[in-house]
């Protein structure tokens, strides 16, 4: 039906996902594993 | 199919939650799958958790916003921006429904018999607030003697982080219920608060002070799996805002920013086809319409 009109998605769908391998590429995946593998304490409101 | 979502809902957290060594370890999971984001809101120093949590990892990347010390590069949280623009350019907030943790939560603990109460309108606007101050602004720009921010909503005001980790690390360990002092009796006021609105409101902390659900909710009108609403069919019953667990009224909007796409109005409420959906632009399959008419008639 609105096939044709509905591009907006699939661009935002590209848009994304380059951000999301450029972050890879950047080496933000070992940042997000060093962070959620340590507990803060302060985070969670100990301390 | 609210059966099926429940099922989907307890997968999800129990997927999410699936470290069940802690009682042995007394520590948190500390594997490879911790780096992958799950797309709910699941605090990853949960004892339990095996993934991250999406909202601290952005909080993170805002406080620690500088150049890679391997790679010199500067470290924005793209991972995590691409991660939740895929997510909810995709889907919208239908992962509030279906997959987080502490939305399951709210849901049943709203069980629980009592008086229920309507949140007014403007308090919705509270969470957008909350997304621009405590995840991105304040993590950003309060830095101390370092150089290095907070993680501002997990530290002040996250509920389902006092919930999963705050408490449960304090059960495990003993030496950490020495530290306890006027940020932990704040943030367990703030949790209790919400405990007790979710048995008097529908998913209070979705819809007034969830960052997570702020985000996803900015792709709704824009999502490849979008709501539609037939106003020829339409008889404005408000059978469909009286089961919303977000308080929708469809008739108005179909997507509006707070429709968790949990499908409650499609499925159950209306009996006049009124409600449908479409996948990039396909309308729904036939079934979901004659089911919908099968129930008009049986009405």
């Amino acid at each position: 039906m609105a096939v044709g009109k509905r591009k907006f998605p699939f661009l935002l769908l590209i848009l994304f996902a380059l951000i999301l391998v450029l972050g890879i590429n950047l080496g933000e995946v070992p940042s997000v594993l060093e962070k959620a593998a340590r507990i803060c304490l302060s985070c969670i409101g100990i301390g | 199919m609210l059966v099926i979502r429940r099922w989907i809902q307890i997968i999800a957290t129990v997927l999410s939650n699936a470290y069940w060594m802690f009682p042995f370890t007394r520590g948190i999971y500390q594997g490879s799958l911790k780096a992958v984001c799950v797309p709910g809101l699941n605090c990853y120093s949960c004892p339990a958790a095996t993934g991250a949590c999406p909202l601290g990892s952005l909080q993170n990347f805002m406080a620690t916003l500088r150049p890679g010390l391997r790679t010199g590069h500067y470290h924005f949280g793209l991972y995590i921006v691409g991660m939740l623009g895929l997510v909810g350019t995709l889907v919208g907030r239908m992962p509030c429904a279906w997959l987080c943790p502490f939305g399951f939560l709210q849901e049943l603990v709203h069980k629980i018999p009592s008086r229920k109460f309507e949140i007014p309108r403007f308090l919705t606007y509270i969470k957008y607030v909350l997304l621009g101050l405590f995840i991105f602004v304040f993590p950003f720009l309060i830095v101390d003697d370092f150089g290095y921010g907070m993680t501002w909503f997990c530290k002040f005001v996250c509920p389902a982080g006092t919930l999963e980790a705050a408490i449960p690390m304090m059960l495990l360990k003993a030496e950490l219920r020495e530290l306890i002092g006027l940020l932990f009796y704040s943030k367990l006021t703030i949790l209790a608060v919400f405990l007790v609105w979710m048995v008097l409101s529908r998913r209070p902390f979705c819809r007034v002070a969830c960052p997570l659900g702020a985000i996803y909710s900015l792709f709704n009108r824009y999502s490849v799996f979008r709501m539609t609403h037939d106003p020829d069919k339409c008889t404005r019953c408000e059978a469909c805002y009286r089961d919303c667990p977000m308080g929708v009224k469809f008739y108005e909007d179909p997507n509006n920013y707070d429709c968790i796409r949990c499908l409650k109005c499609l499925q159950e409420s209306c009996r006049f086809g009124a409600i449908s959906y479409e996948i990039a632009g396909v309308p729904a399959p036939e079934p979901a319409k004659e089911r919908a008419k099968a129930g008009a008639h049986a009405g």
